[in-house]
């Protein structure tokens, strides 16, 4: 069966703790995932996005702290800004903008987090395979260095 | 913008240590196989396994082993970064390696916690610690940013939050700068009669402060005062303060009044709400601190003894100077506390209940001047129309505040609490007049606050209405007050004597020009944001900047001034710092990629970046700079990149996270 690498940005403050906090309460899920821990989810550049897809994840998750709760006041809005604009483009390129997704997961939600870790994994399962034709395009936008 | 790897040191060595822990990682990962993989890894230098990398010896064995294989950076494959990445930075100290260069691989509660999958799980780890291989090779040596500060602070409002910030902050030995534009301190408490829910004369309680500020060694008190500008920042910030001019020598007026006795400029008195008059030559009021007149540029005849001259005439101590000119003074101070205050919603936009048409209709504190001693009325309730003893009077709760649709959807907090202490106090000086209370709710959260709401209700016999007064008019010399009552679903018409509104609480009148000198945040009301609604709730976003009291929203006295408290002691954590040190993982700016479009600095929410006019290019102060990383995403041109976590190694751990 098709196992899809699902690359995901975690904010340090809140969504890469529920991450922790997930296991500390041993709540098993999916091994799909891997995790990169960023300051706030405004760090991540639609590139990096990019970048990850062409670089062979099938999916790419964005985990930062809900409305209003940013430790940076306002990041979450951004990201929210950016991830709204791009999923179009994403789609222009030939990328089932299903394969982004953006959840606001607080420290407290281990259990939140595990469930969508699962869930995203399921979706992306159903979706098949990042197309290589789908890379292609990708190839065009983020160059190699 | 590119996926750009900046050039690795090639010779850079880099050392892996998995640790078991015990069996939490070891039962699902094969930590043995984890360290033999990246044996080969390019950069590894050694790569090994141990039972508690955290023990004792565990840690022993990190230094033995950089200062052994002479490592450049190390990873350790073990638990979540939030529990041990300070032990082992400080073990990679000891061994004389930067602390910037310790990676930490979290391989527990994000791996071998959450999956059963041996197999899967020993791959993911691989990939993880691979990750961390990939950014150590960028990783460059950092040192804290350190700056020194300036241990005096400026606090900006002479109210009670001012006052007790001033006083804090005076008190743990530094000086304060307290700055207030009006001729006197007190704010709008000096304004209040009695105080819920214990009654205690404001004055009475407040009056010793402002003694003890004025007689404070380490405070400077500047009242008919403005900040003019400021710059700089934390720890170092340089104030412009403007003095306006009071044409009265405060070191040589006695308060003799003479001069008062023969201005012929008479003039609505704000101290009492506009209910009684001053002189345009004047004294706020008796306990006025400083104890001087002031001479009222804006109505004086003319500042000519030409036009009247009739003061100067009359002053023995020759304390009056029609010369006197505005002047402009520098201080230099490391903090700024934010105690502007607040001021009443208008009566005009309110005009169904007729604030501006009717004298008898009155907002709080034209009420509170009613009933105080030292008001217009000797503390008599009188109404102002005619000055007859109200037999009933009306109340009006959220005159404006939670009223989404037209006015102000917040709750203004004390409305509640002072309005049955102003029915109280009615009924304690009118025995046989009728008290009656339109409310939408009684918020009485607060240490003995719902006690003094019974009281009124059941002792002093206020008659509380739920609902909502629709239109308030004149008919004769009696006021009528149409509302509903939501209880019983009856429309109801009061006739009544005299109103008071229960105004909401809005930001200082003109207060928003002096936050933008400031560069302080504000909510969407004009209130002064916190850093963090609950864990930072006594400092602004912008570092070296504090807020107390009702600038920061409206709130009651205890909690004002347990807010002034805290904003001091927040002022001492700041001055208690030999200097201050702040985590070197900020976004500087490449000069040389930096095009000066400016985006970054609209990402900014700390006010860090900013454009350097002359050379066209945006500058980062790096001790304001939080490092979220948020301009780093925006930058077209790739030239803020945030130390230790550029794009090159985002990039570089996502190759080594997904390509194999």
């Amino acid at each position: 069966m098709f196992e899809p690498q699902i690359m995901c940005f975690l904010c340090k403050w809140c969504t890469s703790s529920a991450a922790d906090a997930a296991g500390t309460a041993r709540l098993h899920h999916a091994p799909n995932n891997i995790n990169m821990r960023v300051m706030c989810s405004s760090r991540v550049d639609p590139q990096h996005i990019l970048f990850a897809f062409k670089e062979g994840a099938d999916g790419v998750f964005l985990g930062g702290c809900h409305p209003g709760d940013c430790h940076y006041v306002e990041g979450n809005y951004k990201t929210l800004r950016r991830i709204t604009l791009f999923k179009p483009m994403l789609e222009t390129l030939g990328i089932d903008p299903r394969r982004l997704r953006l959840e606001w997961i607080s420290a407290a939600e281990g259990k939140k987090y595990a469930q969508t870790m699962n869930e995203f994994a399921e979706q992306i399962r159903a979706l098949g395979p990042l197309q290589l034709n789908e890379k292609a395009l990708v190839q065009e936008v983020v160059k190699d260095e | 913008m590119t996926a750009k790897t900046p050039t690795k040191t090639k010779e850079k060595r880099i050392g892996l240590f998995v640790c078991h822990c015990g069996v939490n990682i070891a039962s699902v990962v094969d930590v043995e196989k984890v360290a033999d993989v990246l044996k080969d890894y390019p950069g590894v230098s050694i790569s090994t396994d141990y039972v508690y990398m955290c023990s004792d010896p565990g840690q022993q064995m990190i230094i033995d082993t950089i200062k052994e294989k002479h490592l450049d950076g190390i990873i350790v494959a073990a638990c979540s970064p939030t529990l041990h990445e300070k032990t082992f930075q400080e073990a990679a100290r000891l061994a004389g390696l930067n602390p910037y260069q310790i990676e930490i691989a979290n391989i527990r509660e994000q791996d071998s916690w959450v999956h059963t999958d041996k197999d899967k799980a020993t791959k993911k780890a691989i990939k993880i610690v691979k990750s961390h291989v990939a950014k150590a090779l960028q990783n460059e040596d950092l040192a804290p940013i350190k700056v020194d500060v300036n241990r005096r602070a400026l606090v900006i409002g002479g109210g009670v939050s001012g006052l007790q910030a001033a006083l804090d902050i005076a008190d743990h030995g530094y000086e304060v700068i307290l700055v207030e534009k009006n001729p006197s301190i007190g704010g709008k408490m000096i304004q209040l009669s009695e105080t819920f829910p214990t009654l205690d004369c404001s004055q009475c309680i407040l009056t010793p402060k402002m003694v003890e500020v004025s007689r404070h060694p380490r405070i400077k008190l500047l009242t008919y005062h403005e900040v003019d500008s400021i710059s700089g920042f934390v720890g170092n910030f340089k104030v412009k303060i403007r003095k306006r001019p009071r044409f009265v020598d405060e070191t040589l007026c006695n308060l003799c009044g003479e001069c008062e006795k023969v201005c012929p400029q008479i003039v609505p008195d704000e101290f009492n709400m506009g209910l009684s008059f001053r002189k345009a030559i004047y004294m706020p009021f008796p306990q006025a601190i400083p104890g001087t007149y002031t001479l009222d540029e804006e109505h004086c005849l003319g500042l000519s003894p030409v036009r009247c001259g009739k003061c100067k005439d009359v002053c023995d101590k020759k304390a009056i100077d029609y010369d006197m000119k505005e002047t402009i003074t520098e201080e230099e101070v490391g903090a700024v506390v934010v105690a502007t205050g607040y001021d009443l919603y208008t009566m005009q936009a309110l005009g169904e209940y007729g604030g501006e048409k009717y004298e008898d209709v009155v907002n709080g504190l034209e009420f509170e001047r009613i009933l105080s001693a030292s008001g217009p009325t000797g503390g008599e309730v009188r109404r102002p129309s005619d000055g007859q003893v109200p037999k009933s009077i009306v109340f009006v709760q959220c005159s404006g505040s939670r009223d989404t649709e037209h006015h102000l959807p917040y709750c203004s907090k004390i409305c509640c609490m002072y309005t049955a202490k102003h029915a109280m106090l009615y009924r304690h000086r009118v025995p046989d007049g009728q008290a009656t209370v339109f409310y939408i709710d009684v918020r009485t959260g607060g240490k003995s606050f719902d006690e003094f709401y019974q009281r009124a209700v059941e002792e002093d016999k206020v008659l509380y209405i739920r609902g909502k007064v629709s239109k308030i008019f004149k008919e004769g010399d009696k006021l009528i007050v149409w509302g509903v009552d939501t209880l019983t679903g009856k429309k109801l018409e009061i006739e009544t004597d005299m109103v008071v509104l229960a105004m909401a609480m809005v930001k200082a009148d003109g207060v928003q020009d002096l936050l933008k000198k400031l560069k302080v945040a504000t909510d969407i009301h004009g209130f002064v944001a916190e850093a963090h609604p609950k864990l930072r709730p006594v400092e602004s976003l912008n570092a070296g900047f504090f807020l107390a009291g009702c600038a920061h929203g409206p709130k009651d006295i205890p909690e004002t001034v347990a807010q002034a408290s805290a904003a001091a002691a927040k002022v001492g954590d700041l001055f208690a710092q030999k200097e201050l040190v702040h985590e070197p993982t900020v976004v500087p700016v490449n000069d040389e990629l930096c095009s000066g479009c400016g985006i970054c600095i609209s990402m900014c929410p700390y006010g860090a970046r900013s454009l350097d006019q002359d050379r066209g290019l945006a500058v980062v102060n790096e001790i304001l700079c939080e490092g979220c990383g948020a301009c780093a995403a925006a930058c077209p041109s790739g030239a803020a990149q945030q130390r230790n976590q550029t794009d090159g190694q985002i990039f570089s751990m996502l190759r080594a996270m997904l390509r194999e």
